[in-house]
């Protein structure tokens, strides 16, 4: 590594915190209850009020979190009629200048699922399969509805540490729109403009027929990609108008896009730590989640980017130079663009693994064994490092509360979290989630290599072609959406039960989540004493770390062995 | 239930106004306004004719070009269906296609000293990768002086020109964007 | 004393018993209570019909087969043993109490409540002490034994409870008051009473105690069931973890091109490594372990709920009398007015006390010999003969009564009063005395510090003032800062004026008192603890402290209170030690901890068991995985079985530690967790690395490899 390789790593960190830090706090008005203020909202606040008077909903109409959870699941399977509907229908519907005809049915179901889930598991390629249509109105709003709803339930969640002796969570609908109004809709307006000026396509108009140098004809597709591609970071989607998804040069064309991107991949599940510890009265325990998210995050980044530098050994044998110098980007360049190189690939990859943004802007597929690792790691710990917007933390509490409880017990005294008895039904809603991701992944995949006809999906042989598999159930099963894209997974198999493996991980999370907070709400908030485990020591940091890694190891350490880490082996034998 | 139905239908109506037709038309205007060549594509013009985007990468073979890194897709440089190889890198499809791809650099016009570097070898994750690494461009500039008999100084003079430093000196990677390059090069040409 | 009782309890008899327990535990309908062990059993049922198949088909891996299947079962055996051993200590204990409670007969009293004027000579009805029911009344003479739990109604006895309690002094038992509660099992040395009964037979505490011993109808609390969800989430997780690895290993040999599947025993003996079987198997002997603690403690608790909730005690309300002071006030100076001698006021002091009973009386004649040198007797004398006509001053003493509240001597014409300091400004003013401002001040100052003034005059004349002090427990400061130390705060019940609380509260090292406690302001302030999230627990022994310990949540009555503090509290202590508590709470405490602890262990151990294992499993498929066993185990079989009899041996090895429990240190929470995880998570970690690799290079010493 260079030097200049630790300094552009620093500075993302550094820009992913100190952009967080005041986000998270507005993000804490926004979602607290009190109406945000500053010009800006002044203009957005009647807005939210307008959209909450078309759609009927009454602002201060609390739920339980029975009517919470189910106005969550009504809402998303509506998203996912709606995108299913367009897709279907978009031979007949403009604007759709290529002139796509109906999605497979199948496919249809599957691209609908992933993106009402906030997963974006892209099975197509956006730029030969959907209309400009489709991609708007059907992908763009789930990519807005889908994140807004996880910082919903998020919101929800945080209520129920917080408040005590009540069934009271909020409104889902009410925070829905005020996520989206206040949130996300501005922080997407600005980094679609920003990205328009680096060279990110924004237009209505079709291809572009052009004649090239050497006189072949190369047809350049376009459309309203600087809107998606916004909206596609900040909301920890990840699904590209374009197939190569942020590789494509149109999707993000230079190293300072690429910044921007890679910042909103991570600033809202980092802000969400600070509005997690401004809700609860006591910022100290945000900065907790996000130190342990943080630990955890930077391990896979020093592996993955130590083994993309390092390179490929059989290009090594076959001549090649792979060494990095200030004149090339050396490393694992197989899948990977120039502008990029091989370090921000890596920064790229785990921190679109971390959270679960799922774009790319290298092939994962073509990552070396070794490093694609850490990014395997990172979904099946279930999206908690980071993780989605809004999902990634309640997921993160949910391991606290693991955490505690062991912890708690090893000091002597019944769990408790912010002065919340962990309980019996507690428990059992927790280890509901946390047991989900695993089943969900070793299942899937399991079921997919008995099946001769999702064996001929692989694109690579050996242990590879297993990881494919594997990467993809790890994937769907988390919500991630990222691929390793080699895998032909457009085929009624792979549509079906990754469609399943997605709606199952987001729905039975973020219900079990808020039959978590809706029990907790009713507790009494019990008083801290010398006795209380106290939750945000670096000890604790480091328990939580370890739990969240055993946790994971344990449930995936053989599949991580027959997979990458036989083809590394392999690959490196002498 | 039926109130939960008919508020998530309104609401994802709305929805679907402000962020599926609002947000991105309010996005195309301002691009428009402010930047109307990157937000149509980047395109480049010669004669008042397209010869494609100077983001996208478009096939070089001829000698006298500078060549693009390879690319994956069906066909090679499709600019409407981009991807990667996914070849992982066991791959036996990735080692015949590196092979593949070295005797091609070396066979008809032998560059210069050195191996040949990673980037002009393996390829891109969306296929249409539009620049090089300036290694890339040096250990080609031999053959492409031969083959448009001009000095190696004065290709190499054309390469430093075109050379894109790490963004504020930081970000990204040092990098040659071969269609403006080669561009360059066929005004090299008339000056002759 | 529990400790001392160990190697009792643990004796050869002990161990064979629990021997045999633990195979007649292999029971599934037994071993369903833990989904952990239950899944072991049936992996080793599994295996074992693999070994006679692959013996009867001659298969050369049927000894691997059969050495995993062998181990499978002593992983199940070892838990029920562990199991058997925490019951046969807890009956061991319950014994003790049982054998007093072995059927005895009663007098049952026929009929209604008789009169008190003709017991003991009522008619009874001999009947077996099993069939009496709450509220029959039962004549206990001299030499029975009281055959149930309940309540003094008539008499007044000696009682010795050294069957419950240990304690060999008799105690008297009484109707009315605090000391009318009696229990089962003890016997009546000398008079007799009449016993309401209060408890059916088989209910009593100690039944219910017997019962927590006793695994059958040991109920599980709260954190052991929270506890037992994530154990079978994790149980489920390694099952598919193991069932999806027989998919996976044919993929693998596709993949590779060669090898062959991983081996069923093989997957099984995985299972079996990796589901928490160390903190499974010794979860119900950890439980135990901790009520046949508590029994040692003479404490005798109505659920394990209790006990679990002492140790997140937050608030711990005492009765001041006989909890934190001696229960009387002690005369501590004598304080004579300005112009007095003290040795005056001494003689008169004593003069005035000489026929005063009361333990106040006593403690200033004490006071008076100690520190004056007056014998009570000589004084007498000296005085009788001091005057002129010896002899013939016989001493007229007057007892305190609550109109004069005032007591004293008159003898020879002297007139000595002794008492509350307005009472006897009262008596000087109507002798027309004068009551000097100095004296005034004398006794507000000691009032103030908390003791008590009683002002002493002679013939009208103020002599000086007697400081009585209520003398706080020797060592009790320093319980009361261990409390601290584990997070307690410390709150004083009395019915002093706050003024005399304060002084009492600062003596003792209290946090907080209440003064002037009335039954409904402990209940408020119990109520008030309890809204700031605080768990409070309170000791107490009087029926007006029945309402307030049915509010906390953690409520010890002392064995010598009444029944119906008993029956509000959820543990009886028969010591009636009112600090007994700082022992609940770290046995609680250690319950938990010990749980915690060794789940924390039981999860660590399972990364050295996958380094172990995953090589050896896929050795054919994918060799060079062997660099994963970098503990070098021989050979595929031995790495195996390795694991599985470590994972055997670790249950063995660490029943001492559930027997005992994890010793609890007053630290802070912060330290506990760092150096609990230190040891348990670090050591868990560390630990299956050697030990799986001595059992290897043993199994090749043995040419069992």
């Amino acid at each position: 590594m260079m030097a200049r390789d630790w300094l552009q790593i620093g500075v993302y960190v550094v820009a992913v915190i100190g952009l967080a830090w005041p986000l998270g706090r507005f993000m804490a008005t926004v979602l607290g209850g009190q109406a945000p203020r500053g010009p800006i909202a002044r203009v957005l606040r009647p807005l939210e009020r307008s959209i909450c008077a078309l759609a009927g909903v009454d602002e201060h109409r609390e739920m339980n979190w029975r009517e919470y959870a189910r106005a969550f699941v009504v809402f998303t399977f509506g998203g996912m009629l709606v995108v299913y509907t367009l897709q279907r229908l978009q031979g007949v519907m403009p604007p759709n200048p290529a002139r796509l005809g109906p999605v497979d049915a199948y496919l249809a179901l599957n691209t609908a699922a992933s993106f009402a889930t906030n997963t974006n598991w892209q099975s197509y390629a956006g730029e030969a399969t959907l209309s400009y249509l489709v991609q708007s109105l059907g992908l763009v709003v789930q990519q807005f509805a889908s994140a807004a709803a996880g910082l919903a339930v998020m919101a929800a969640v945080i209520r129920g540490l917080a408040r005590r002796t009540t069934h009271d969570l909020g409104n889902f609908w009410v925070d829905v729109t005020r996520a989206t109004v206040h949130v996300l809709v501005p922080l997407a307006l600005v980094l679609a403009v920003a990205l328009v000026s680096q060279g990110v396509v924004q237009t209505w108009g079709g291809p572009v027929v052009a004649r090239t140098l050497e006189g072949t004809r190369q047809v350049i597709a376009r459309g309203p990609v600087a809107s998606m591609v916004a909206i596609k970071q900040l909301g920890t989607n990840g699904g590209g108008f374009f197939g190569a998804n942020s590789a494509h040069p149109f999707e993000n064309p230079t190293p300072l896009s690429n910044f921007l991107e890679g910042l909103a991949i991570l600033l809202l599940p980092a802000a969400c730590c600070f509005c997690f510890g401004e809700m609860v009265g006591d910022r100290r325990q945000g900065w907790t989640l996000l130190a342990a998210m943080l630990a955890i995050y930077l391990g896979a980044l020093a592996v993955t980017t130590a083994t993309e530098i390092g390179g490929n050994p059989v290009l090594a044998r076959m001549g090649v130079d792979q060494a990095r110098s200030p004149l090339a980007p050396g490393g694992n360049m197989e899948g990977k663009e120039l502008r990029n190189g091989p370090v921000l690939s890596a920064v790229w990859a785990t921190a679109t693994t971390a959270a679960s943004n799922g774009s790319v802007n290298a092939m994962h597929d073509s990552f070396m064994p070794l490093g694609s690792i850490p990014l395997l790691a990172l979904m099946q710990l279930g999206e908690v490092v980071f993780g989605g917007v809004g999902s990634g933390l309640y997921g993160m509490i949910v391991f606290v509360i693991v955490a505690v409880f062991a912890a708690g017990l090893m000091v002597g005294r019944t769990p408790e979290y912010l002065g919340k008895k962990i309980g019996i039904y507690e428990m059992k809603m927790a280890v509901v989630v946390v047991l989900l991701p695993p089943l969900l992944v070793l299942a899937g995949t399991a079921l997919a290599v008995v099946t001769p006809a999702a064996r001929a999906a692989m694109h690579n042989a050996g242990p590879h072609g297993f990881t494919e598999v594997l990467y993809a159930f790890s994937s769907a099963g988390n919500n991630n959406g990222s691929a390793f894209a080699g895998l032909a997974t457009d085929t009624p198999f792979y549509n079906l039960a990754l469609a399943a493996a997605m709606v199952l991980a987001r729905l039975w999370a973020g219900v079990a989540v808020l039959a978590v907070a809706g029990s907790l709400a009713g507790k009494r908030r019990a008083a801290e004493s010398a006795g209380t485990l106290p939750t945000h020591t670096p000890l604790f940091v480091a328990w939580l770390v370890a739990v969240v890694l055993i946790v994971g190891a344990l449930a995936f350490l053989p599949v991580l062995a027959i997979g990458p880490l036989a083809e590394h082996l392999t690959l490196w034998a002498p | 239930m039926r109130n939960d139905l008919l508020v998530t239908v309104r609401l994802l109506v709305v929805l679907t106004v402000l962020c599926g037709v609002i947000y991105p038309g309010t996005v195309t205007a301002v691009a428009r306004l402010c930047f109307p060549r990157q937000a149509e594509g980047s395109l480049v013009h010669l004669d008042g004719r397209a010869v494609g985007s100077a983001l996208i990468a478009q096939e070089f073979r001829s000698p006298d070009y500078f060549w693009p890194r390879p690319s994956a897709t069906m066909p090679p440089y499709n600019a409407s269906l981009s991807g990667g190889s996914n070849d992982g890198p066991l791959s036996d499809r990735l080692r015949a296609r590196v092979a593949g791809r070295l005797a091609d650099l070396r066979g008809p016009a032998p560059a210069g000293a050195g191996p040949v570097p990673c980037d002009l070898v393996t390829a891109s994750g969306s296929g249409l990768d539009p620049h090089i690494s300036p290694a890339s461009a040096y250990w080609q500039a031999p053959r492409v002086a031969r083959a448009r008999r001009v000095s190696d100084a004065a290709v190499n003079a054309a390469i430093a020109r075109h050379i894109e430093p790490p963004q504020f000196g930081l970000l990204g990677e040092a990098r040659v964007n071969v269609l403006e390059l080669n561009l360059e090069l066929n005004g090299l040409r008339d000056e002759r | 004393m529990a400790d001392g009782d160990s190697s009792r309890l643990t004796n050869a008899t002990a161990l064979r018993n629990a021997l045999v327990q633990a195979f007649a535990k292999l029971d599934l309908r037994h071993m369903a209570r833990s989904p952990v062990m239950f899944v072991v059993e049936i992996g080793s049922a599994f295996t074992t019909a693999l070994w006679v198949r692959a013996l009867l088909a001659g298969v050369p891996e049927a000894g691997f087969t059969g050495a995993v299947a062998l181990w499978l079962w002593f992983t199940v055996l070892f838990a029920n043993f562990s199991e058997a051993l925490a019951e046969g200590r807890g009956r061991a204990r319950a014994e003790a109490l049982r054998h007093t409670r072995e059927q005895t007969r009663a007098r049952k009293i026929a009929g209604a409540m008789p009169d008190p004027g003709a017991c003991p000579d009522v008619r009874c009805e001999i009947v077996l002490s099993t069939q009496l029911r709450t509220g029959d009344l039962v004549l206990v003479l001299a030499e029975d034994v009281i055959p149930a739990d309940g309540e003094v109604v008539i008499g007044v006895a000696m009682v010795d409870e050294s069957a419950v309690t240990g304690e060999s002094a008799p105690v008297v038992r009484e109707s009315g008051g605090d000391r009318s509660a009696v229990t089962g099992g003890t016997r009546v040395l000398s008079d007799w009473l009449v016993v309401a009964i209060s408890a059916e037979p088989g209910e009593g505490f100690l039944d219910r105690m017997i019962a927590l011993v006793e695994g059958a109808a040991r109920q599980k609390t709260p954190n052991e069931i929270a506890l037992g969800i994530l154990l079978a989430a994790f149980t489920l997780v390694f099952l598919a973890v193991c069932v999806t690895l027989v998919p996976f290993s044919q993929q693998a040999v596709r993949a590779a091109g060669s090898g062959e599947p991983v081996g069923v025993a093989v997957i099984v003996a995985l299972l079996v490594c990796l589901i928490p079987t160390t903190i499974g198997g010794l979860l119900p002997a950890i439980g135990i372990a901790g009520m046949e603690r508590l029994i040692g403690r003479n404490v005798i608790a109505t659920s394990g709920r209790a006990v679990e909730a002492a140790g997140d005690v937050d608030v711990l309300m005492l009765d001041k009398t006989g909890t934190i002071t001696l229960g009387n006030r002690q005369a501590v100076a004598l304080l004579p007015v300005h112009g007095v001698e003290e040795i005056e006021l001494a003689r008169a002091a004593q003069l005035s006390s000489l026929a005063d009973e009361t333990p106040e009386g006593r403690s200033v004649i004490e006071l008076v010999k100690r520190e004056y040198g007056l014998r009570g007797r000589s004084v007498g004398r000296e005085c009788a003969l001091g005057e002129e006509g010896a002899g013939r001053g016989a001493m007229h003493f007057l007892p305190f009564s609550a109109q004069t509240r005032m007591s004293g001597v008159d003898f020879n014409g002297t007139r000595i009063r002794k008492g509350a300091p307005d009472a006897v400004f009262a008596y000087l003013n109507a002798a027309r005395a004068e009551v000097s401002p100095e004296l005034r001040q004398m006794t507000e100052t000691i009032a103030r510090s908390g003791g008590t003034p009683l002002v002493v005059a002679q013939d009208g004349r103020p002599l000086g003032v007697i400081h009585l002090k209520d003398v706080v427990k020797g060592g009790i400061r320093e319980r009361f800062a261990r409390l601290r130390e584990m997070g307690i705060r410390t709150v004083m019940i009395t019915g002093d004026n706050p003024l005399t609380a304060a002084a009492i509260a600062a003596e003792a090292g209290v946090d907080d008192f209440l003064a002037e406690a009335t039954p409904e302001a402990k209940l408020t302030l119990i109520r008030e603890h309890q809204d700031q999230g605080r768990l409070v627990a309170m000791t107490g022994d009087g029926t007006n402290d029945a309402p307030a310990l049915a509010q906390a949540d953690v409520a010890v009555a002392m064995n010598t209170g009444t029944q119906p503090a008993r029956e509000a509290a959820n543990m009886v202590d028969l010591d009636s030690n009112p600090t007994k508590l700082i022992e609940i709470v770290e046995i609680g405490k250690q319950l938990l901890m010990t749980r915690g602890a060794l789940t924390t262990f039981s999860l660590a151990n399972d990364v050295a068991k996958y380094f172990a294992i995953i090589p050896a499993a896929f050795a054919a498929t994918y060799p060079q995985l062997q660099s994963l066993n970098f503990m070098h185990l021989a050979t595929p079989a031995s790495a195996v079985l390795s694991a599985v009899i470590f994972n055997a041996l670790v249950i063995v090895a660490l029943v001492p530690l559930a027997l005992r429990g994890v010793p609890y240190r007053a630290v802070g929470a912060a330290r506990l967790l760092r150096d609990n995880l230190l040891v348990y998570g670090l050591g868990g970690l560390v630990t299956p690395f050697m030990g799986i690799k001595l059992i290897d290079l043993t199994l090749v010493a043995l040419g069992l490899a």
